[in-house]
This record gives structure tokens, sequence and C-alpha cells, in this order.
């Protein structure tokens, strides 16, 4: 068995690549990573302590075009005989993969979370996190696309081999105008700790104390749709059904009701703090540890209490 | 500009998830079923927002049985000119991609739209499947689309930003917030709906690629551990002890 794994490695290695590429190693066979643009090979090298044994970089390809990426995956597939294609379940994979699933004639297993089970199936998230579904593939060959925060990051190998690749790619017909990258440091969807606030906070004046604790924690920083919706927070902070779907290890909510379409972007927290004014706030029956009090003193002084912690 | 907007039924929002059969079925007990959101908030009504600014066709298309019928008329209350039904129960993504994309390809549309994701398998496969089987360029996840003649300018999420770019026809879109505001179908809306065109075409032959074979329900939330809120420490405590996240 052969497994290729896509990386999207134009901002450099991401969490969610070792992640993908330890899933790969952990289903077993030799495992080669596709890439493109213009990481370095010393960067791209260290994919082989999660257990890549080579990774093949098409340098040519610089863009986020859907089909000059699913050229290239497809070409890497033949080249090495996979019968398994995993994506880390992103942006671009959502793009991507469900082209290449049709190319290849593939079964496409989409934001799975787990490893396949004995009898074949893969977990997924359905229904938009309130239920799993087990998938079957009915082809040969498969793709998966991996969900982040699904699986540890297990650095166990060394670094590998990596070799120029030419994925015949084509021309693209997609021409990029302007790039915009917004400020945050750690990307929404991979974030492993969450600080997130809503309406209770009563204006973006007061996020102050919301940067605080996500700073001391080293948490990225989020917000509900309705602070979102009046401008009080940019949109890719905002969590929830038509917003970002997030799954950290923990989710601190301060001043957000919990609506039932907030929660359907953040029901795959590990753990998740609720701080509410209104202990009847729907939020706490989904809630681990839950605090009914003002956000206001309660946020500095969890700030505090976490600095402390950390010496 | 011919414009083919691709619908899916979804269980509203409120619904209460549950499965019958052993698991292997979503179980449709008393749940009502609307148009899902993003197919329509932003997918159709940005469609007929092009429509209404330099004329052409919208048309709905789906993949579903007879029953699907008034999810389809609900769509065509908000303003489409006629309506596809393929008559068939699909099973996966690729099977219903498929259809539409051979619907696609014998009617020469320009545009085709879908929302980025359904709210019941949010799997993101359809539109990039019709895409490629019709081998036009996708732009996924879009929150903006601008017309000047054959030359489309889209904004899009990608991986850590935004991207805007330039494409032409045809050309297949993913829509997400940001494309357009969500309609409320008036009374002359709903009227007009139900003598709109709606053919029923037959599927083309096609094998899943794959199958839902199981269904199951998370573990139930123990209850909440409820913290004074002026012993933050202790928090920190279980946070670091008991839940182990930090």
């Amino acid at each position: 068995m052969s497994v290729l794994v896509y990386i999207n490695s134009s901002t450099g290695i991401h969490k969610s690549a070792n992640e993908a590429v330890t899933y790969s190693k952990k289903l077993g066979g030799a495992v080669t990573v596709i890439t493109n643009g213009g990481c370095d090979a010393v960067t791209l090298a260290s994919l082989g302590k999660y257990g890549a044994d080579k990774v093949l970089v098409d340098r040519s390809v610089n863009s986020n075009d859907d089909q000059q990426l699913t050229r290239m995956i497809a070409t890497a597939a033949d080249s090495v005989g996979a019968t398994t294609v995993v994506f880390s379940h992103d942006l671009t994979a959502k793009a991507v993969a469900p082209r290449l699933s049709v190319r290849m004639k593939a079964g496409l297993i989409s934001g799975a979370i787990d490893l396949p089970s004995g009898d074949g199936t893969t977990k997924v998230n359905v229904f938009s996190g309130k239920a799993f579904g087990a998938v079957k593939v009915n082809t040969s060959k498969k793709i998966i696309s991996l969900l982040p925060n699904s699986i540890l990051p297990e650095a166990t190998g060394s670094d590998c081999a990596v070799e120029d690749f030419n994925g015949n790619a084509g021309s693209t017909n997609v021409k990029v105008i302007t790039t915009k990258k917004p400020e945050g440091e750690i990307p929404l969807p991979e974030a492993e700790l969450v600080v997130s606030a809503g309406r209770g906070l009563k204006g973006p004046e007061n996020w102050g104390i919301v940067e605080d604790l996500a700073k001391a924690l080293g948490a990225a920083t989020a917000c509900s749709r309705p602070v979102a919706d009046i401008g009080w927070r940019p949109h890719h902070e905002h969590v929830g059904q038509t917003g970002v779907a997030i799954r950290p290890n923990l989710y601190i909510a301060a001043g957000i009701s919990g609506a039932i379409q907030h929660l359907a972007g953040v029901n795959g927290s590990k753990v998740i703090v609720v701080i509410n004014t209104d202990q009847e706030a729907p939020f706490f029956k989904a809630a681990d540890y839950g605090i009914v009090g003002d956000a206001f003193e309660v946020l500095p002084r969890l700030t505090e209490a976490v600095k402390k912690f950390k010496g | 500009m011919k414009i083919l907007v691709c619908i899916s039924k979804a269980p509203d929002t409120t619904s209460k998830i549950a499965f019958t059969e052993g698991n292997t079925k979503f179980d449709e007990n008393g749940v009502q079923y609307i148009v899902n959101p993003y197919d329509e908030w932003y997918a159709l009504v940005r469609a007929l927002e092009i429509k209404e600014a330099q004329g052409g066709n919208v048309t709905i298309i789906t993949v579903g049985t007879a029953a699907d019928e008034a999810v389809i008329r609900k769509a065509l209350a908000i303003g489409a000119d006629d309506a596809v039904r393929i008559d068939a129960d699909p099973k996966d993504a690729y099977y219903a991609a498929v259809q539409i994309a051979e619907y696609a390809k014998n009617n020469q549309f320009d545009l085709v739209l879908t929302g980025k994701e359904t709210i019941n398998y949010n799997g993101s496969q359809v539109g990039g499947m019709i895409a490629e089987a019709l081998d036009t360029p996708f732009i996924s996840v879009a929150t903006k689309l601008d017309v000047n003649g054959s030359t489309m300018t889209l904004e899009r999420e990608i991986a850590g930003g935004i991207e805007v770019v330039e494409t032409g026809l045809p050309v297949v879109i993913s829509c997400a917030k940001g494309m357009a505001e969500q309609r409320i179908p008036n009374m002359r809306g709903i009227m007009a709906a139900r003598t709109k065109p709606l053919q029923v075409v037959a599927p083309v032959s096609v094998e899943d690629l794959t199958s839902f074979v199981s269904y199951t329900m998370p573990d139930a939330k123990s209850a909440c551990k409820m913290i004074d809120p002026s012993n933050m420490d202790e928090l920190v405590e279980l946070l670091h002890n008991e839940a182990k996240v930090i």
C-alpha cells in the first residue's frame, strides 16, 4: 500500500500538515508527500520526522489554482502508485479533493476525524457536528480529508529526502489579482486554544480583556456572528454555522448565549468554558465548566490566574 | 447569462437529529426540510441579483425524489425562472454531482452556483466534482462575485486569508456568507412558484463512490461544572489537572 499526502506549504509547514503525515503513516505502507510552491527543502525534509519517506515538490505551481493542483496530485499519485490520498481538510482540500475524486474515480471521505476502523469505515462529522457518520469507500482507491485537531502529530523519525517533481500541472484559468492575509498569528481552524466573545462585551473597545486572556494562554481569538455582523470584529474570526467551524482542545466563550447556530461551529471542542451573566443562557448546557458572572470581572481575573499558573 | 443554481434539501437548523433502522438512516420523523441555507441565501440570491442587473435566466436544479418538490417550490418562491429535478435519491455527492454536470453540459450553462456545503453532510464536495466533470475552474467558498461581461471577479477564502481572483466563463462557484443578503419570499413569489415550470429528468447511470454505513451520536455531555466567579485559580487548576487542556 502506498499513501500520498498533499501538503499546502505556501506559508510553511503547519501543525495540520504534521497531523496529515502522522495519519498517513498510521494507515501503513510508504508515505510520499506532494507539495508545491517555494517552501525551502530543509523545512520540507522535516516532514520525515512525522513519517514521510519522501517529499515531492513541484516548484512551478505557485497558486491555489484547483485545476493545477488536481493535475499535479493526480500525476504524483500515478507516479508512486498511491491507493490512498490524504489531505488536511482545509480550504484548499475542500476545492481540490472533490476534483481529484472525480479524476481518479476514488471515493472521497470528507472531514474524517479518526483512522479507518476494523470494518473499513471511517468516522466523519455530520449534521454540523451533531452526529458522526461511518463512511465506506466502494472504489479501490480512496481520498481522505482529515479534520485538523483529530490526531496528535508524532515526531518519531528523521528528516527525509526532498525531490523536485514535475506534476504536469498545465496552465491556469484563474488570475490572482491580490491576496490579503489577516494579521492573526494562529489560523483559527488549527488553534488548540480559542478565546471567544460575543455581544456581552458591549463594544469593540472592550476586546482588550479578551486579547489579554488569549495572549496569556497562547490562544487564538474568535467571536460570535452578531459581533462580526456589526463590525466589532473581522469576519474571519466569526465561528459558527455560517462562519468557521473549529474543534480546539479548549474553547472559552464570554458573553455568548450559545444559539444553536453558534454551537454548530464549536461543538467539536474538547472542553468548553462558558462565562455569562445569565445563568439561563443555553450555552451552559453544552459547557464543561460554567461561570455565572460578569465577563468584565471574570476575564481579567482568569488572565491573572493563567499568568500565575504559567509563572 | 444562463445561471444554474444547485440546491439541496436540509433539515431545519432546529431539527432534532436522530437515526432509525439500527442507526443506518436519518430519522425524518417530524423533520421539516428547508432549502440548504448556503444554497438559498448566497448562491440563489446572488444569481437573482445578477439576472436583475443584466438579464438572463436562473434555473434551479436538485437531485431528489418527488417528495423534494416542496423544497424546490420554496426556492422558486424566492424568484428563479424554472427548476429541474433529476429523479433519483442520491446516496453520495459524486452521484449527485455527475447528474448535475450532465445536465449542465447538455444545456450549456455559463455559471453554475452551489452553496459552500450542506448543513447536514458538510462535505463541500458537489461543487468541485461538477467543475472537474465539466473541466472548468472552481472558485470555492467565494464571498463576493462581480460580473463584468464574461469576466468574473471574485473574493474567496483561502487557507489563512482572502484572495481576489478573475476568471472567465463557464465556471463553477461555491458561495459563502458575504455573497448576498437573505431574501424572504413574498406572497406574489409564493403564488408564482406554484405554476413555474418544474422539469423532471431521468438520471444517467452512475455508481456511488462512497456510502454512509451507520451513524452515531456524540456521548452526552456530563453536567456543566459551575465555578465560583471569584475563584479563577480553581478553573485554571481544573483545566490543567482534570481536563488536561492547558
